[in-house]
């Protein structure tokens, strides 16, 4: 959930050349923040793995071993070490890229996060695309015509996307949509004839499609991505329509906007050319952040729609105790997540005409 | 309502501090029953909390009682929900079930907003090194996973209701640390604050004197929105089997339990996912509704 | 709820618009299989132990001796080895191999390959390992106990074996015969066990063309099998998890096999058309175990009330209806010894008396169970028929992997969950169930149910247990196993609730398909799909 932060408030008119200074040095501070955070995050990370009353050796050596088997294991992992050293040795894998080998697939974490990543991204992207093509125009609309029939909708609408739980939605959808009327593929990423069909380049699979020019293989994975997209479309509809709404709102109570009414502009371009032009700012945060959750957020409809993305692999990897995968993911997770945030702040200092 | 009381309650000159307290409560009372919706969502809280007061008397029968002659039964006059994959009554558990779900919403309620409170304003009252170590800490939960780290914490602790709610409180609280910062820092160097510091007060006494009464009110708009999200939350614990345990009737783990019968017997999953549909519309409702009465400000835009 | 497809029907029309009108069926020569296939950490035959990765094995590999996948009553048959004979004194066995076979590479398969793949198993010693260990071979050892020459391959044992005992274990996925030069020139310095935990080097009916953990497995067929090429040219196995999800792919005709359907899925499928279930029995026994460190659990009297306290008929007959049958002995029914008879039923008055009797009641169990359905499902139905005799059964839900960690620390009250056979021979479950020789805490023999239970086998059972693998005739020996499973039908506070079936869930044009029965794992190499 995004937040409004006070602190950022708009500086005191000052002098230019010191003003740049200052966000050029505020930006260096941002950047040790992210550092320390990521130490942070890695470090919560590593203390959860060891907390977890799972036993990673057992993993590795199955139910059947003997005591021998299991202790050469544990030395094996590097689990007789001490706490801090196991940490400090973590630390400059992570550096290296190096994540350990994923005790559950048996694979480099690495290229485990490299197949599953691009699923969950490809879903996501998708799903916020849909939630930005219409929940934008949906709020805007219902800002201009405010309590008229489409602001009741958008707010009927977000209102259900609020309070459904999503499991239970997606699984309805399947039922519906794929086995009743069969509109749409069922659970995967593609139909399994067309599994490995495509050559892989970027883990996208609509991408990879593409540039191999097969068209059937493209139709098949849209229709098997549209359902968990539109779904996870609509959660970010709800939240991104609400958003420009108020951004709206906010924006067409102001004097600017009176004064370019009163000077005889249209209606059209007073929303679109005045009022929207500067709310792009904050909805391009807000668009950020709702992205990010989806890139998190998305385990249940993972589950539900046996979409092999990082959400399920990170949650077996914890149920499991295959703590190297579980590191990882986070990692990967939240880098995503601290680099929309800087991104969206960098936009705000350079952008917002405030700070200029 | 006699007109006397009432004018009493609207007074524009009230007569003792009471007096004005308790016309603003009925001001924002006005207001918020002016709102239909919102109205809508408080009578249906207000029937949730009856249902599990009274859950022993309501429902027709044990929500444990297994039959399984009888299982997977359609809604009929002896089963109005129907009955799940161990022949019990649906309706009995979901009127038992929401015990348990006002539980977790009403203890992620207290705990979340009050660890936020807590950290934000220190953060924003301290400033300076305290601020900055911890707001990277806010930083950090915020970072991560959500529902891994509440995962993790529950698989850690072993899966219990209790363990639940722990964990969704853990992860929630990082965004009420950052509201209550927010309002800490528009607050701080406000004329009254100085003036109460220049008649003695410390630290401590301006913090809970005078600062954490100016941000509640956000805080409870705040919750109120989120409370949805934490049935939600909830109950995607319990369909990951790491919420309530059986044979306790939480709704999400009913949902999981309804899952595999989903094609067949639809009513198993689809009771549940309703029951918690209304209820998290109905906190979406008043917390509209909450905003509109205690956040103006808020309420305009 | 109608206005919540306004924005979905919008973004479905324009998915209708370019997405096939109709879904094909699966190509003729192509089996599509959908299995829950999370659990393969390794495809190297010294290591995979997990049902997913031998079903892959199975498949890429062949073993001295294996099942017909067209006869699996006749028990294991020459594969790679073409005879065998025993020596006199039953210390010793030569398998003859068998002449132009070839490998994946193209590379002959050798006596020399399959001395090296046996050796290379026991001295990388990883989990499936114990099943040549047990015959004596250690990492020191192995390469004076299994010799080979131009032709053939000689196993000297520890002790007189039953020959069918070996044999049996000769079947187990441990025990496939690897290609040699090949692995040798991708190998490491760890026996090629990294490079074959992705790869495979064998002579099987398939060869591996990608195995994308978590989600899919693909096989080829290997047109210059030995047996003659398969008729399924492609085999695709995908990571399907939820049943209700492989239904729905079924009757689309979008797979041409669902492997993990429950009871009720399967019961609606049924009438399907397009769609048929074929049931097999498996060799997992599903189990409760009383732990007998805990005071209640330990008194005689509250072990028998807990053998009258399972609703065995009720249980199979909807629940777990097409997934088990009662079974109420350890070794499945298709192995050697197998006992069919269930001497216990569902008496909850019965059982009332016996804890009354015993001044039991009102006592209050916590034990911990994985939360998978199954077991979810057998222990609520238990603590409901608990709650009337007067004892009450509070469940924790765990993870799989927390609820195996406690169970070997001897901390699970009442376990419920399944044994699966490691190997077609019936000493692999009495080896487990009644087999104990030291009960301490110290002796640590974690990989023992009756230890996990803390269930001190008598002297005797543990005497007739070992006395089972060296009888030489299969028809004593089958009587000894019977023996020792009536002994512990009568006293053992570890108590075998249900066999599994698997239902398999089939389009009308597949025939031929094998899971494995209770013995093996799944062949692809006879499955053909017909009109």
């Amino acid at each position: 959930m995004p937040d409004t932060d006070g602190g950022a408030a708009a500086p005191p008119p000052d002098h230019r050349a010191a003003a740049r200074r200052r966000r050029v040095r505020s930006i260096g501070g941002t950047l040790l923040s992210l550092v320390l955070t990521m130490l942070g995050l890695l470090l919560v990370t590593f203390i959860i793995g060891r907390v977890m009353p799972i036993d990673p050796v057992l993993k590795v050596v199955g139910d059947r071993a003997t005591q021998a088997q299991y202790d050469a294991a544990y030395q094996a992992m590097g689990l007789d070490q001490p706490l801090y050293v196991q940490f400090a040795r973590y630390l400059g894998d992570v550096l290296t890229c190096d994540f350990g080998r994923s005790i559950s697939t048996g694979q480099p974490v690495v290229n485990d996060i490299l197949r599953v990543f691009p699923a969950t991204f490809e879903l996501a992207t998708l799903g916020t695309l849909i939630g930005v093509f219409v929940g934008v125009p949906l709020g805007v609309v219902a800002a201009a015509r405010r309590g008229g029939i489409v602001d009741q909708v958008a707010r009927v609408v977000a209102l259900v996307g609020y309070s459904m739980p999503i499991f239970w939605l997606g699984l309805m959808g399947l039922l519906l949509f794929y086995g009743i009327l069969g509109w749409v593929g069922g659970p995967g990423r593609q139909g399994i004839i067309y599994d490995g069909m495509v050559p892989t380049v970027t883990g996208l699979i609509l991408v990879d499609s593409l540039i191999a020019g097969d068209w059937a293989a493209f139709k098949d994975a849209f229709s098997h991505i549209i359902l968990p997209a539109s779904l996870l479309g609509y959660y970010s509809l709800a939240y991104i329509s609400r958003m420009t709404r108020s951004f709206m709102l906010e924006q067409l109570s102001a004097e600017y906007i009176t004064t370019a009414r009163v000077k005889g502009l249209s209606e059209r371009a007073v929303i679109w050319r005045h009022a929207f032009r500067n709310i792009s700012i904050p909805l391009v945060t807000v668009i950020a952040l709702s992205f990010g959750s989806l890139l998190e957020g998305s385990v249940l409809t993972e589950i539900i729609f046996s979409w092999p993305g990082l959400g399920q692999y990170i949650t077996k990897a914890l149920l499991s105790g295959d703590m190297s995968a579980v590191l990882g993911g986070t990692v990967v997770i939240g880098t995503c997540f601290v680099a929309l945030n800087l991104l969206s702040d960098i936009l705000y200092r350079f952008l917002d005409p405030r700070s200029k | 309502m006699n007109a006397a009381r009432r004018n009493w309650l609207l007074s524009d000159a009230p007569q003792t501090r009471r007096q004005a307290r308790l016309g603003a409560l009925y001001q924002g009372w006005l207001t918020f029953r002016a709102n239909k919706l919102a109205m809508f969502g408080l009578i249906v809280l207000i029937v949730l909390i009856a249902m599990a007061a009274l859950a022993p008397w309501l429902s027709p029968q044990s929500p444990f009682a297994q039959d399984l002659a009888n299982r997977l039964q359609p809604p009929s006059a002896a089963h109005w929900l129907g009955t799940d994959h161990l022949g019990r009554d649906i309706l009995s558990r979901l009127i038992h079930g929401s015990r348990i779900t006002l539980f977790i919403v009403g203890t992620v309620a207290l705990i979340a907003p009050v660890i936020g409170l807590f950290i934000g304003t220190v953060a924003g009252f301290a400033g300076g090194w305290v601020d900055q170590v911890l707001m990277r800490i806010t930083d950090i939960f915020l970072a991560f996973p959500k529902l891994i780290l509440a995962l993790a914490f529950v698989a850690a602790l072993g899966a219990s209701i209790t363990n639940a709610v722990l964990a969704l409180a853990l992860t929630a609280w990082p965004p009420y640390a950052r509201l209550a910062r927010a309002e800490t820092l528009t607050i701080r160097n406000a004329d009254y604050i100085a003036a109460a510091r220049l008649q003695g007060a410390g630290p401590l006494r301006l913090l809970v004197r005078h600062i954490w009464p100016l941000c509640v009110s956000s805080l409870i708009v705040r919750v109120a929105l989120d409370m949805a999200g934490i049935i939600l939350s909830a109950a995607g614990l319990g369909f990951l089997g790491l919420g309530a345990q059986p044979p306790m009737p939480e709704w999400g783990a009913m949902i999981s339990d309804g899952r595999t019968y989903i094609l067949d017997f639809w009513w198993v999953a689809a009771m549940p996912g309703i029951a918690i549909f209304i209820v998290s519309m109905a906190f979406n409702l008043l917390g509209d509704g909450l905003r509109d009465v205690l956040d103006p400000k808020g309420a305009k835009s | 709820m109608r206005h919540l497809l306004t924005p979905r029907a919008i973004l479905l029309a324009s998915a209708l618009a370019i997405a096939p009108a109709a879904w094909a069926e699966t190509p003729a020569d192509t089996l599509v299989v959908a299995h829950t296939i999370d659990d393969i950490i390794s495809l190297d035959p010294a290591q995979s132990f997990e049902f997913s990765g031998n079903d892959v094995n199975q498949n890429t590999y062949d073993r001295l001796v294996d099942f017909d996948p067209m006869d699996m009553e006749a028990g294991f048959k020459p594969s790679l080895a073409e005879s065998w004979e025993v020596s006199e004194d039953g210390m010793s066995i030569t398998f003859r191999m068998r002449e132009g076979v070839k490998f994946h590479s193209g590379n002959p398969v050798r006596a020399e390959d399959a001395a090296w793949s046996l050796q290379r198993a026991v001295q990388l010693n990883l989990t499936p390992a114990f099943i040549l260990t047990q015959f004596g071979f250690t990492a020191d050892n192995v390469e004076d106990k299994i010799t080979f020459d131009d032709t053939s391959l000689t196993l000297h044992l520890d002790k007189p074996y039953a020959p069918s005992f070996v044999l049996n274990c000769l079947t187990a996925n441990v025990a496939s015969v690897v290609d040699k030069e090949t692995v040798m020139a991708n190998a490491g310095d760890d026996l090629g066990n990294t490079w074959l935990s992705n790869n495979a080097a064998g002579s099987g009916p398939y060869t591996l063309t990608a195995w994308r953990p978590n989600e899919a497995v693909q096989l080829a067929a290997f047109e210059e099998y030995w047996q003659g090429a398969p008729t399924m040219k492609r085999v695709i196995v995908r990571n399907v998890q939820e049943s209700s999800a492989q239904r729905l792919l079924l009757e689309q005709g979008d797979i041409d096999v669902a492997r993990n359907l429950s009871p009720t899925d399967v019961d609606s499928i049924a009438s399907v058309e397009g769609v048929k279930i074929q049931d097999e029995p498996r060799g997992r026994i599903l189990y409760m175990g009383l732990n007998q460190k805990d005071p209640v659990l330990s008194n005689p009297a509250v072990i028998e009330a807990m053998k009258h306290l399972v609703d065995y008929d009720g249980i199979a007959g909807s629940f777990l209806k097409g997934m088990f049958v009662p079974h109420q002995s350890f070794l499945p029914s298709g192995y050697l010894g197998a006992l069919d008879d269930n001497p216990w039923t569902y008496d909850v008055e019965k059982a009332k008396k016996l804890i009354d009797d015993a001044g039991m009641s009102g006592k209050t169990i916590v034990t911990k169970v994985r939360d998978l359905r199954e077991y979810t499902d057998v222990a609520q139905a238990l603590q409901a028929s608990m709650a009337q005799a007067g004892l009450t059964l509070e469940i924790q839900q765990m993870t799989g992997a927390q609820v195996l960690d406690a169970y070997r620390a001897r901390e699970v009250p009442v376990f419920i969950g399944e044994w699966g056979p490691d190997y077609s021979d019936p000493n692999t479950n009495a080896a487990t169930f009644a087999f104990n020789p030291d009960n301490s805490d110290e002796a640590k023999a974690t990989g023992l149910l009756a230890w996990r239970n803390a269930y001190a086998v008598p002297q005797a059972m543990n005497e007739a247990t070992l006395a089972a693998t060296l009888e030489q005739d299969a028809e004593k020996r089958a009587q000894m196993y019977i023996d020792i499973q009536k002994q512990y039908q009568a006293e053992a506070p570890i108590v075998p609730l249900f066999q599994r079936i698997e239902p398999t869930g089939l389009r009308e044009n597949v025939q031929n398909w094998n899971s494995g029965r209770s013995v093996a794992s799944v062949m692809y190499r006879q499955v053909t799909k017909g009109e």
